[in-house]
């Protein structure tokens, strides 16, 4: 047995450390470390409820109107404030516009990249993965890095800036859009549609969300093996067996994704299970954060969120991060597109996880999937919003009370949880999407799902930064600074 | 020149603003400018040992730091070991590394108000000792000292904005490539002048609001959001509404109060952030260079001569009333 201490990991938000047992060229047991403690729970104490809106979202850099969303939302759950329909385009918008960003990103510029690695240098595709994904000089790089541009220009009409979108109000929107308005972006959202139509599929963005069956998928890819990238995404699961590497724990998280006007979610959420017969109802009330294996006190024992609370401790016996460990009814669960994408029971996704599991493949097939199918969604909001009606409301703070804000950012399900006391946040807990999926183990000793989804992968002679770890761990699309918040 | 970017006690938002510049080729833009970066948290191949080796080549004097762009706040905690953030892979305060490579390095940058002040991070009690590289909130200290001076002779260049805009970082990288950067492009806070000697007011979409005093009353009003909202933008130094964000952004044209956020402490303003603080119904943050007896006097004038359209449309979220078309010529 021998261990190796990987990092820094770059490519991902944030700063990690995996700490690798490997025994016969395989990891054997794996510790996942967020790197760095914040504060942010403890910066928000005493402070007025809505300024909680300039605070949150620079937790983070990449889900920043994730964060913002949340917030909102805890705070609308708090004031009873029910946001109108252009307000909630608006919003769905911003998240939207977020989120695909940072799959577009995910993909390009911090997934891809490792397939040029020097050890691939004998793979057929090797070449032509080179000419395109070379994180300097990849024409597909470049490409995309452009788009990524061009595609948060809706952001500065939508709500000013990016990140740190201040926009995002507890009752709406602060930015109407007008009639001009809604005609340029929709035009700037079919910029999008044609390159993702004629950059990464190849192929129309419907005829890639109504993809329904595994075999179908392959079909599709059969035609033209290297035409577009998410053909070529699929040439190297198949010749480096992805759909094999970073098996998950088998059950899957959503909160539901962009709320209809009429109270449902166009992404419904809930909870999936391998061999159960399709989505259930989440229950909020058994979510827990235990802080066993983190450098933070804990009295007693893991905590729902809005009872929880976070002091460091720093020299705490045991501890090897700075991450709690949620649970779900005690259990390790996964979140992210792929969870949406079950959840919301879309058939190539619930097909490919039925024969291969989580896994690098359905992980980043979930993603790119996601993207064929919110984009129409997009398009759609931008013609429901009614110029002259409302896009915000407002209200008069209780002194007193509680909120909940859920969500789901790019990398999974958010959830802010504020006790309001004279005015004034009392307690303000905060579990972000890798908080789940980068877990340390819990009380019980039970790993996380990436520390599950590590055991197995090959480790080759003289490697001390496994490519194969690196593709299990980028595969959850890792945001570290929201983890660490 | 090599460009070395590490990040400490931030969000990552100044990195993740960086790939919003507006260029059709992100690596060629700065690559013609003779920019190099040897390693970027977000942008290089290099993980784990092979970025290790690169920071180890710098420290040795292998390879030469043109400059060192640090992004986030530098965390000192817990009671001044710098734990609070060690590197990943290298069982080291980020402090420690940094304090080192500062040392090497021709010219170093503060990327975002963090890297620079403390920022967000040193918010609320500040609880991981968070400072920036060279002042804590508007005391000059910080993790290097008020004395550090980088190889060039140069403090540290303060790019702060929370986030910065891509270009207030990629304009200053271009002109020290150039070497046509000196001290006399440093504001008194040692921000680049480039970009701080503009006021956020200077551009702003709604001055017709301001100029009648037009207030806006709640998010979502197109009304001037100085009175009332707690915009702090005819102080602030920042040429946000002359170079747009996202293509055509700023945070007033998103309908939310510019709050400060390239001046140091603006993370703790000692007022709700969307209230104007006011004392007997007067700002007490009255505009850069206007004596209050003035302001008081124009505001009160103004507001007495409010047309109505502009006293209207400014408690809307949309033009309730259009201006009234008029012959522009003299006959």
């Amino acid at each position: 047995m021998s261990r190796l201490v990987v990092g820094p990991f770059n490519r991902v938000e944030g700063d990690l450390e995996v700490t690798l047992d490997v025994r016969d060229g395989r990891v054997d047991s794996a510790q996942v470390n967020a790197t760095m403690y914040r504060g942010f729970e403890r910066i928000l104490q005493g402070k007025r409820p809505v300024d909680a809106l300039v605070y949150v979202p620079r937790i983070c850099g990449i889900c920043s109107v994730s964060q913002s969303v949340a917030s909102a939302r805890a705070l609308a759950d708090l004031g009873g404030l029910v946001i109108p329909p252009n307000g909630q385009h608006a919003t769905n918008l911003m998240l939207a516009t977020e989120n695909l960003a940072d799959h577009l990103t995910h993909f390009y510029l911090f997934f891809l990249p490792d397939f040029v690695r020097p050890v691939y240098a004998e793979r057929p595709w090797y070449a032509e993965a080179l000419r395109r994904f070379h994180p300097q000089t990849g024409e597909q790089m470049r490409q995309a890095t452009a788009m990524r541009q061009r595609w948060l220009t809706l952001m500065g009409t939508l709500g000013g800036k990016w990140p740190h979108t201040q926009a995002v109000e507890p009752g709406g929107s602060s930015r109407a859009i007008d009639a001009a308005e809604q005609v340029r972006l929709l035009a700037r959202v079919r910029e999008f549609r044609v390159f993702m139509e004629r950059q990464l599929f190849a192929a129309p963005l419907e005829a890639v969300a109504t993809l329904d069956t595994e075999e179908n998928l392959w079909r599709w890819h059969a035609q033209a093996p290297l035409s577009g990238d998410m053909r070529l995404f699929l040439t190297l699961v198949h010749d480096l067996s992805l759909q094999a590497a970073g098996p998950g724990p088998g059950r899957y998280l959503s909160y539901g994704a962009y709320p209809t006007p009429d109270g449902g979610w166009y992404l419904p959420g809930g909870v999936w299970r391998a061999g159960g017969s399709g989505t259930v109802p989440l229950d909020v009330g058994t979510i827990t954060e235990d802080a066993t294996c983190a450098w933070l006190t804990q009295p007693g024992g893991a905590l729902h969120p809005q009872h929880g609370y976070t002091q460091p401790e720093p020299d705490k016996s045991g501890a090897y991060t700075w991450n709690k460990a949620p649970r779900l009814g005690g259990e390790v669960v996964e979140t992210g597109a792929i969870a949406r994408q079950l959840t919301s029971s879309l058939p190539l996704v619930t097909d490919v996880v039925r024969r291969h599991g989580g896994s690098v493949y359905t992980r980043v097939l979930a993603r790119l999937v996601e993207l064929a199918r919110v984009v129409p969604l997009m398009e759609a909001w931008l013609l429901a919003i009614k110029p002259t009606e409302p896009f915000c409301v407002t209200t008069e703070w209780p002194d007193e009370g509680m909120g909940m804000g859920l969500t789901e950012a790019a990398r999974g399900s958010l959830g802010h949880w504020l006790t309001v006391q004279d005015g004034r946040l009392a307690r303000y807990q905060i579990v972000a999407p890798t908080s789940w999926n980068f877990s340390p183990r819990d009380a019980q000793g039970v790993p996380g799902a990436l520390e599950q989804a590590l055991v197995g992968a090959p480790v080759l002679p003289g490697e001390h930064t496994p490519v194969s770890v690196q593709h299990i761990v980028r595969s959850f699309d890792p945001c570290m600074v929201c983890t660490v918040h | 020149m090599n460009v070395l970017w590490l990040q400490s006690g931030g969000c990552g938002g100044c990195s993740m603003s960086l790939l919003c510049a507006d260029t059709t080729d992100f690596h060629g833009h700065l690559s013609s400018a003779g920019i190099e970066l040897l390693w970027h948290p977000t942008l290089s191949l290099e993980s784990g040992d092979d970025a290790i080796a690169c920071l180890q080549s710098v420290l040795a004097g292998r390879t030469g730091l043109d400059v060192l762009c640090i992004e986030g706040a530098l965390l000192r905690g817990p009671r001044g070991t710098g734990a609070f953030h060690l590197l990943a892979g290298t069982g080291l305060p980020m402090i420690h590394w940094v304090q080192s490579l500062a040392e090497r390095a021709r010219h170093v940058l503060a990327v975002g108000s963090c890297a620079a002040w403390g920022g967000i991070t040193a918010g609320g009690d500040n609880p991981t000792e968070a400072c920036g590289l060279q002042y804590e909130d508007d005391r000059p200290g910080g993790l290097l000292g008020a004395h550090f001076r980088s190889g060039s002779g140069l403090p540290v260049i303060n790019i702060a904005g929370c986030p910065t805009h891509p270009s207030w970082v990629i304009d200053t990288l271009m002109a020290l490539a150039a070497d046509r950067f000196s001290s006399h492009d440093l504001d008194p806070l040692n921000r680049p002048r480039s970009y701080a000697d503009q006021l956020v007011h200077h551009g702003c979409t709604r001055n017709e609001y301001y100029e009648f005093k037009a207030s806006a009353a709640r998010p979502s009003d197109l009304g001037c959001l100085m009175e009332h909202l707690g915009c702090k933008g005819t102080q602030v130094h920042a040429d946000c509404n002359i170079r747009l964000w996202n293509g055509e952004g700023s945070c007033v044209r998103g309908g939310y109060a510019c709050i400060a956020c390239t001046e140091p402490g603006f993370q703790e303003p000692g007022h709700a952030f969307n209230e104007t603080p006011k004392v007997a119904g007067i700002p007490i943050g009255l505009p850069t260079d206007m004596p209050k007896a003035w302001f008081v006097a124009l505001s009160s004038l103004s507001k007495s001569a409010t047309p109505s359209r502009v006293r209207q449309n400014s408690r809307a979220d949309h033009l309730v009333v259009k201006p009234a078309v008029r012959k522009t010529r003299l006959k």
